[in-house]
């Protein structure tokens, strides 16, 4: 469903050089969620943005069942007008990834019952809270019921509570997806904490390179803190 | 073709909602229009050159202004919530995305033009009746030119600093030809001459469009893509 093979990318020449991306390789199918954990600059983003077509690797290949219409994509930045409504923006989104003109409305009401929002529909963006943000954000990614979901990031700016909810959300997104089998997630993070009980596979990002990468296991967030620890802070 | 051009209509559509509900660049760009006009009509001394003769040069650097504030516009509202990214990442084709956006430009620079064409009439006094169909067309084939070159510049600063000065350094340059068309071919129209004189401007003007429409359709995957 997922599939990366050989990445490598880098930013500028020389020795100024930023190797982003070296050697990164996985195979992910529905059901699975791959945790990415690393510092800040270690290359997530680049690789999330590599997944999702925005940047071409310089070595290496992405292949995604479905193409372009299968990715959702959830960030920091809610990629929302603000000035539109709730559901003037996932019309919007829902237009762009090619959803039936008829089916448009039933799902954005569909998703946006899903998430709690229904009652903030014909709110303009502006208005909303970050954490009523987020959701609408997540609404936006899911309104073309993708079966690939890259998330850059997700909890930043979110209280503990908002977070909480936001795991819990994840949880359920997972099994969900267009195919019935459930979607293929891909968190990156730099907060151990964050999305470790969500994973199925977790990699540890290192200057470009996959230090670490495994099924999680039966490993709880302090195993994998010590792992990540010993790969990343130590190594 | 089809998808192609639903999907450039559904970007124009929300861009031009966007616009009409905050209406922050439209009123500007209007109120500019106006004040330009103004500036020019108390700041000329009619009886050393005549009206006439000044007004096709007035009407074109005024509208050529009053469109750098729509294109500085025209990518500044991907910015929010980096509406852009989302963009690149769905579907869409990056010809549509600039399609939409060309759409969108031309619809706000129209509106902004037929403020500024009254207004122009009232201050100059200028004989436009029997010549309005002709030169309603002059400013729409040149208005294609500029506004299809300075889409594709929009996109291209929009993620430096200093995004609204280097558009317009720029982009003036690149508005040179179509300037220079669209003032010989005004100049010609509310002189009374026929238009027969004009037609190596107007040839100029078709080419111009045709050349760089077809140019930052294709070259527009470049400036936004990383």
């Amino acid at each position: 469903m997922l599939s990366a093979e050989g990445l490598r990318h880098a930013f500028g020449e020389g020795r100024g050089q930023v190797v982003a991306l070296d050697g990164v390789s996985f195979d992910l199918t529905s059901g699975q969620t791959l945790a990415i954990f690393g510092p800040n600059g270690a290359g997530k983003t680049t690789l999330l943005k590599v997944l999702a077509g925005l940047i071409h690797p310089q070595v290496g290949w992405v292949h995604v069942t479905g193409g372009r219409r299968a990715i959702g994509w959830i960030g920091h930045q809610s990629h929302l007008y603000e000035h539109l409504t709730v559901r003037e923006n996932l019309l919007f989104w829902a237009a762009l990834y090619g959803v039936p003109a008829a089916r448009r409305g039933p799902r954005a009401a569909e998703v946006l019952g899903r998430l709690g929002m229904a009652r903030r529909a014909d709110q303009p963006v502006w208005s909303l809270s970050r954490g009523l943000a987020q959701r609408a954000a997540i609404a936006k990614a899911l309104i073309h019921d993708p079966s690939v979901l890259l998330l850059d990031e997700p909890f930043t700016g979110l209280d503990l509570a908002a977070a909480a909810e936001l795991r819990a959300l994840l949880g359920e997104l997972r099994v969900g997806g267009a195919a019935g089998g459930g979607r293929v997630l891909v968190l990156a993070t730099h907060n151990v904490d964050e999305g470790v009980e969500l994973a199925t596979d977790v990699a540890f990002q290192r200057r470009g390179r996959f230090v670490h990468f495994a099924p999680r296991g039966g490993r709880g967030p302090a195993e994998i803190a010590e792992a990540y620890r010993r790969a990343v802070v130590d190594g | 073709m089809g998808e192609l051009l639903v999907q450039a209509w559904t970007v124009a559509r929300k861009d031009l909602v966007l616009e009409f509900r905050t209406r922050t660049a439209l009123i500007s760009a209007v109120v500019f229009t106006a004040l330009v006009l103004t500036v020019f009509n108390f700041g000329r001394d009619p009886t050393a050159v005549p009206t006439i003769d000044l007004a096709p040069t007035i009407l074109w650097v005024t509208f050529t202004f009053a469109a750098m504030l729509a294109l500085n516009r025209a990518f500044q509202l991907e910015l929010e919530n980096q509406a852009l990214e989302g963009l690149l990442v769905s579907p869409l084709s990056r010809t549509s995305l600039y399609w939409g956006k060309l759409i969108a430009n031309l619809v706000f620079v129209a509106v902004v033009e037929g403020v500024g064409l009254p207004l122009f009439v009232l201050f100059f006094d200028v004989p436009v009746g029997r010549v309005l169909v002709p030169l309603i067309g002059v400013i729409a084939l040149a208005t294609l030119g500029f506004v299809a070159v300075g889409t594709l510049f929009s996109a291209l600063v929009i993620r430096t600093r200093f995004a609204e000065l280097l558009l317009v350094v720029i982009l003036l340059p690149f508005l040179v030809p179509p300037l220079i068309g669209a003032v010989q071919v005004t100049a010609r129209l509310l002189g009374g001459r026929p238009l027969s004189e004009a037609v190596g401007y107007l040839k100029l003007l078709a080419a111009y469009d045709i050349v760089f429409v077809s140019l930052a359709s294709f070259l527009f995957r470049f400036t936004v893509d990383e």
